[in-house]
This record gives structure tokens, C-alpha cells and sequence, in this order.
């Protein structure tokens, strides 16, 4: 017979220091940077916590900020997307967007936002007008002015077309009473609709994959969401993520390890659109880590959970939200996931982007 | 989904665990490998080990493309990378694996122009949009892979697309299992067969496991469904007594594999007389060349390539993680020294690889409680 199954003490404590070093802050000793720093998973996280807070003297790198002693929350982004304009948006309408979104996850009302335009040279006035328009419209119908910004031209082939980058200042709700670190067992973790359809739809739109499908970006103002959940759940509204690159996986797991908690997820609640499911299945990844420009995470106290999730689904565009995980106190710092299939896996951050299977 | 929910039915799984759970004698420990990095991540992926009784446990084989490249081919691919005038394009997967000087990842970001494909279709797309450059690709792969890169060389050939060539690291499934048969430490009880090289090469080569070494082996698809009935077929075997080769991936997998994809391989490939395999050293007639019908467009002619054996760092013991001696965890430098942010060795870097995938989806002991 074969020999005995290995002994789970020796596992256990391979585990134990595996998380311990996991736990430390990580040190960012890379030579150079590569595209694995820019795409949301634990290469970015190291490029942050090693490098950019420390250096600010800051605990976290996050996305808005509030200026100490005045309720006035800043954020700052960038927006680079080859190709500019995709099903369902378009670089202008996703930096207004995203930028809202910022303030509005940080439980901040957006106010106003200024725009820096990095344009290269040879970029079609057609194409630049259509932005322009792109910006103004989504800004107008996000409640939010456009009051300043600047212009850079470079030279052709220093940018894809263009690059946008805003600043975003918001007012923070009185309702609002938010930390990453708030997250307490028994919490419910909830999404505000279908999730993986930017990822996708940009990667679709780029052509290389030889896959057709019509899924549509959904870039969209989350302040409207974020008002509901905070009218619903009050002080029973932990913290919200805006769950852009790296997707609902990634977010989970920061807040898993900003509150030192754990997070089951139960992969068949999670909703995913049956296009985009089918897509990421052809490619070989998971929806889970695939970027979002209109979906809301959020963490809520159990007896507040119904009712947000209630309030939730009254936003038009949020038909779909549902609760997809429950906060636990064990394995501290770590997302676990029910499959549908009925086993128990981690779901970790990735190390770099996610990479469609080849064979 | 379609024709794919129903291969993930957790009723249906829950019956066949518990069958499965019924088929295993008490007190004995059974040893089952499955073979492809395809079958590692779908265990992983649906937390199908999660589901067996403790009395079955998989180990993880050979059979993951990314993982048995050995550091020197790496250093060859980044050599050509590095010239100026190359394009060389490869699957994502590819980029992260360490040689002996960084990744093809780290090349890109000193200057390389590295690009990841889909296809090898798409690389000579490349090559015909940039006739003024030379564009690579960088072949890997089991028997899976090996047919659409003959058909892309092939195309290349009929058009006389002069500025594409192409590095063959494609190897072959058999070899490495029956090197890891003769291995005397293995202790194993069955294989759950590779079903994907199974479309191309069909289910008689593996006649052999049964009737040399008396193993079973069940063939394979790739749902959580398909692995737990092929391991259940498997121990229905020992059950039985019987010990054969048996098709659970008929829906895909004829016995005698895809024919015309079988002779496309023959005419662009040739056998080598040996291949360094990553942990597991030189396996011979173990992969292919470009035969020499198809010289011109072999890059390691085409390119001085440095060629030199590079061996494994010292800590790294993906060797017994391929040949499933040890566990990814029982590795030195498993998830400390060696992650997947930082990999040390191949099995950490694709997703199919056992390292990897125990280390994003496994890092959790089963006694271990969510509360």
C-alpha cells in the first residue's frame, strides 16, 4: 500500500509561517518597473505599501483622502485605455467616472473635478472633440463641475492618443462613518450588480482575442449607489470599494487585510452577466479579478444587511446587487470562496495581471 | 452556462465524492496523479480535493507546459529577445518564468520587445505587419499546443513569410511518464489521464501504464464533474481488479487521436535525440525540433543562441514537485523564498503549475475551520 497521508502538523506550520511572512509589510526591491506594478494584484500592492506610503508617511495609499480637520475629501486618478473609446464608454466619460466613484466610495459627495489632458501628437481633432464631449456629459449628469485643468501635447508615440488625469474634490456625508479597517465577524459583504463587465468588454474591444459577444462597459456614477447604502445602513455601512482593476477579488481582499479579518465568499451568489461569464471561461480567468467601473463593494453590519441590500436594488442599474460573503474572524487577513461546485478554496490577490490559460 | 453547468452540478459531485468515499477500502491510502497542470488547477480552481475523503489524495504531475521549461531555454529565448531588431512574442504564461537573469517580463522592461499572444497565429500576423522586423515565437507546449504551431509554420512556409521563425520547445507527454514510472521512490495507485494531448494523440499511448507497470489510467476532461468520475473510475479498478485504460473524455477524445493533426506534427516536427526537462534532466526523444523541411524558419539556426545548460538553483525542488515525490509545500522555499510575486522556480508561476496553484487556492490546511 502507499504510504500514509502526510502529516497535517508539519502543513499547518509551513502555513503559519507562509502567513506570517505574508502578514509584513512587503518591501519593494524590484529592479525595474514592469506591468505587473500597474495591474491591481500583489506586485501593485508592494510598489504601494513598500514604496509610496512609506515615503509619505502614510498607512495606506488610498484612493481619496480627506484634508485633516475639514470634512473636504480629495482624490486623485489617471486614466490610460487603449482602445479610447469602447462599447458602453470611452476614456472621457471613464475619468469623470472614476473619479467620482473615488470620492463617492470614501462616502464623500463629489463636488468638482479639474482635468489634465496628455494629448500626442498626430491625435484626430474628431477624436479629441468627441472626448471633450464625452467628459462633459458625463460629468453633467454626475451632478459634478469641470472647473479647471491643463493641456500637454508629447510627441507621437508617447501616449496612446491621450491620457486623462483628474483630481476630485467631495464634501464627506455626515451619514458617513467609513474605514477599510471597520469590518467586524458577522458582517455582510454586498455588490451593487453584475460584476467583470469593463474587463471584458475592453478586452474584447481590443480584437485580439478573435471573440465576438456584446458586453458593454459599465462605467457609470456610483454616488447615487453610495447615497442609497449610506440613507439605508447609516452607521451600519462599514467601508465601500469601488472595484476597479483587479476587480471584487482584490477588493475583498484588502479590506479582509486592512481589518485583519476573513471573508468567505460564496462564488454562486456572486452575480456575473452570462456573456461575460462566457467570455472569461473561454480565456481562462476568473471574473472575480476583472476590473469594474460602476460596481460598488460593500461591507455592512448583519442587521443592517437586508435592508441595504433592499435600498440597493431600488437604484436603477442595481437590479442585480446581492450579498455575495459573510466577514469571519479566522484565517485573519484572508478570502476564502465556496465554490459553486461546493468546495472550499482561497482567493487570493494575483501576482500580476490575470493571463488567459493556454492550453 | 450551457454544456458546461451541467459538468458542474454539486448534487451530481456530492454523489460521486460519496461513492468514491464508499469504493475506498478502510484503511488503505490511495495515490492517484493527475498528469496534466490542466486537471492541477481545475482540483484547485473548484475545490475538488476539498470533497475527497482524506484516504485520497492527488498528486500533482508533470504535465504543466510553463513548468518544465528548464532555466537555460529561457536564457536562449531572452538572448534573441534582446536584439534590436526582434519582435518576440510568447503565451503570458511564459513571461514570468525565471532564467538565470530575470524573466522575459524583466527584458520587456529593460527594453525587449516582448509580446504576449494568444495563438501562434497571432505571432505571424505580427510578422506580416512588420515586414522590416524579425518576429519569434517562443513554442511551448505538450502535444496540446504542438499541432497549431505546425499549422501556423506551415502557413508561414506556404507564404513565404520571410521574417518569421519560431524557438520549438513543444515535448512530448509519454517520455515523462515513463521516466517517472522507472522512478523508484513513486509510490502511485493510478493516473488520471491528460485529456487535452488525449484530443491529439488519442488514448492507445498510454496502453503501456497498464501493461508494464500495472497502473490504471482514466482519461480525463477538464470539469470539476469529469475528475471526480475518473477518479472514481479509477478506483472502481482497483476494486475490480482490472487495470486498463479507460476513456472518461469520450465526448472529445477518440482512442486514436486527431489524425490529420497527428500528420501535420510529422511533417514540420522532427524528434530530438534529448531534452533538458525543468527538475527532471535530460529525458531523450522527449521533444521536438523543426524537421528540416522547415531549417529556415528555426530560430535556434536563424540566431546565435547561448544553448548553455543552466542548472536549477540549488533550493528549488520542482524536480519532486513534478514527479508528485513531494508536496509544494514539503519545497524548501515554498512560500517564502519562492511565491508567485517572486518566483524561484517554474511550478510557482502558471497557473497550472502545483506550486502555484496550492499557493493561490490551496493555502488552507483542511483542518484548519473558517469561523
Amino acid at each position: 500500500m502507499a504510504d500514509a497521508a502526510p502529516t497535517t502538523d508539519r502543513e499547518q506550520r509551513v502555513l503559519g509561517i507562509i502567513e506570517t511572512a505574508r502578514a509584513k509589510r512587503p518591501r519593494f526591491r524590484d529592479e525595474r518597473i514592469t506591468m505587473s506594478h500597474g495591474a491591481g494584484g500583489k506586485a501593485t500592492q508592494t510598489l504601494i505599501e513598500g514604496l509610496l506610503a512609506p515615503a509619505f508617511g502614510i498607512e495606506e495609499l488610498a484612493d481619496a483622502g480627506e484634508v485633516a480637520g475639514t470634512d473636504v475629501v480629495l482624490t486623485t486618478d489617471s486614466f490610460v485605455v487603449r482602445p479610447l473609446r469602447f462599447p458602453g464608454g470611452s476614456i472621457g466619460e471613464l475619468a469623470v467616472n472614476g473619479t467620482v466613484n473615488d470620492l463617492a466610495a470614501a462616502g464623500a459627495r463629489p463636488l468638482a473635478l479639474t482635468l489634465s489632458l496628455v494629448l500626442e501628437e498626430g491625435l484626430g481633432a474628431e477624436e479629441l472633440r468627441a472626448e471633450v464631449d464625452a467628459i462633459a456629459t458625463a460629468a453633467e449628469s454626475a451632478g459634478v463641475r469641470i472647473v479647471g485643468g491643463d493641456t500637454k501635447v508629447v510627441e507621437r508615440g508617447h501616449a496612446d492618443g491621450m491620457y486623462v488625469c483628474t483630481t476630485g474634490i467631495g464634501r464627506r456625508d455626515p451619514r458617513a462613518a467609513l474605514s477599510p479597517g471597520a469590518l467586524r465577524p458577522g458582517d455582510r459583504v454586498l455588490v451593487s450588480g453584475p460584476i467583470g463587465e469593463h474587463g471584458t468588454a475592453i478586452m474584447l474591444a481590443r480584437g485580439e482575442l478573435g471573440l465576438e459577444a456584446e458586453v458593454e462597459s459599465d462605467t457609470r456614477s456610483l454616488w447615487p449607489v453610495a447615497d442609497a447604502l449610506l440613507e439605508a445602513a447609516g452607521e451600519g455601512l462599514r467601508c465601500m470599494r469601488d472595484a476597479t482593476r483587479g476587480g471584487v477579488a482584490s477588493v475583498v481582499n484588502e479590506l479582509a487585510r486592512a481589518s485583519g479579518v476573513a471573508v468567505l465568499a460564496s462564488e454562486r451568489d456572486v452575480p456575473v452577466r452570462p456573456d461575460v461569464a462566457g467570455a472569461c471561461e473561454l480565456l481562462g480567468i476568473d471574473p472575480m479579478y476583472v476590473a469594474n467601473e460602476g460596481k460598488l463593494v460593500a461591507c455592512v453590519a448583519p442587521e443592517a444587511a437586508d435592508t441595504a441590500l433592499e435600498a440597493l436594488r431600488t437604484v436603477p442599474g442595481c437590479e442585480r446587487a446581492a450579498q455575495v460573503g459573510e466577514v469571519r474572524s479566522e484565517p485573519p487577513g484572508m478570502v476564502l470562496v465556496d465554490t459553486a461546485f461546493g468546495g472550499r478554496r482561497v482567493m487570493d490577490l494575483l501576482a500580476g495581471d490575470p493571463l488567459p490559460r493556454i492550453c | 452556462m450551457r454544456f458546461v453547468d451541467e459538468f458542474r452540478d454539486p448534487e451530481l459531485g456530492r454523489a460521486l465524492a460519496a461513492e468514491i468515499a464508499s469504493l475506498a477500502e478502510p484503511g488503505r491510502h490511495y495515490k492517484v496523479m493527475e498528469v496534466c497542470g490542466g486537471h492541477t488547477h481545475s482540483i484547485y480552481k473548484y475545490g475538488i480535493d476539498d470533497l475527497l475523503p482524506d484516504s485520497v489524495e492527488l498528486v500533482h504531475g508533470p504535465g504543466c507546459p510553463v513548468c518544465v521549461i528548464p532555466m537555460g531555454r529561457v536564457d536562449d529565448g531572452i538572448a534573441i529577445a534582446r536584439r534590436p531588431e526582434v519582435i518576440f512574442t510568447c503565451f503570458g504564461d511564459m513571461m514570468r518564468v525565471p532564467g538565470s537573469e530575470g524573466s522575459l517580463l524583466d527584458a520587456k522592461a529593460a527594453g525587449a520587445d516582448v509580446r504576449m499572444v494568444y495563438s501562434p497565429l497571432d505571432a505571424l500576423r505580427i510578422a506580416k505587419q512588420n515586414p522590416e522586423r524579425e518576429v519569434v515565437f517562443f513554442a511551448i507546449g505538450f502535444e496540446t499546443t504542438a499541432p497549431s504551431t505546425a499549422l501556423t509554420l506551415g502557413r508561414a512556409k506556404a507564404e513565404g513569410v520571410p521574417n518569421f521563425s519560431c524557438v520549438c520547445n513543444h515535448v512530448t507527454i509519454v517520455p515523462p511518464l515513463r521516466a517517472l514510472l522507472e522512478s523508484p521512490d513513486l509510490r502511485l495507485d493510478g493516473f488520471i489521464g491528460p485529456g487535452h494531448v488525449s484530443t491529439v494523440v488519442g488514448a492507445r499511448p498510454f496502453e503501456f501504464i497498464p501493461a508494464d507497470y500495472g497502473k490504471p489510467v482514466v482519461i480525463s476532461g477538464f470539469e470539476p464533474l469529469d475528475v471526480l468520475q475518473s477518479i472514481q473510475m479509477i478506483l472502481q479498478q482497483l476494486v475490480d481488479d482490472r487495470c486498463q485504460v479507460e476513456n472518461q473524455y469520450r465526448r472529445v477524445v477518440p482512442y486514436d487521436g486527431n489524425l490529420r493533426a497527428l500528420e501535420v506534427m510529422a511533417e514540420v516536427f522532427q524528434l530530438r535525440p534529448h531534452f533538458e526537462w525543468r527538475g527532471l534532466g535530460f529525458i531523450s526523444q522527449s521533444a521536438l525540433r523543426l524537421s528540416e523541411a522547415y531549417a529556415d524558419l528555426d530560430a535556434e539556426r536563424r540566431f546565435d543562441v547561448p544553448g548553455v545548460r543552466v542548472a536549477d538553483p540549488k533550493a528549488c525542488q520542482c524536480g519532486e514537485v513534478l514527479k508528485g515525490v513531494i508536496k509544494p509545500w514539503e519545497c524548501k522555499v515554498f512560500g517564502t523564498a519562492c511565491t508567485p510575486e517572486r518566483p524561484i522556480g517554474t511550478c510557482m508561476v502558471s497557473p497550472e503549475g502545483a506550486c502555484a496553484a496550492y499557493y493561490n487556492y490551496g493555502r488552507l490546511a483542511r483542518e484548519r475551520e473558517v469561523v
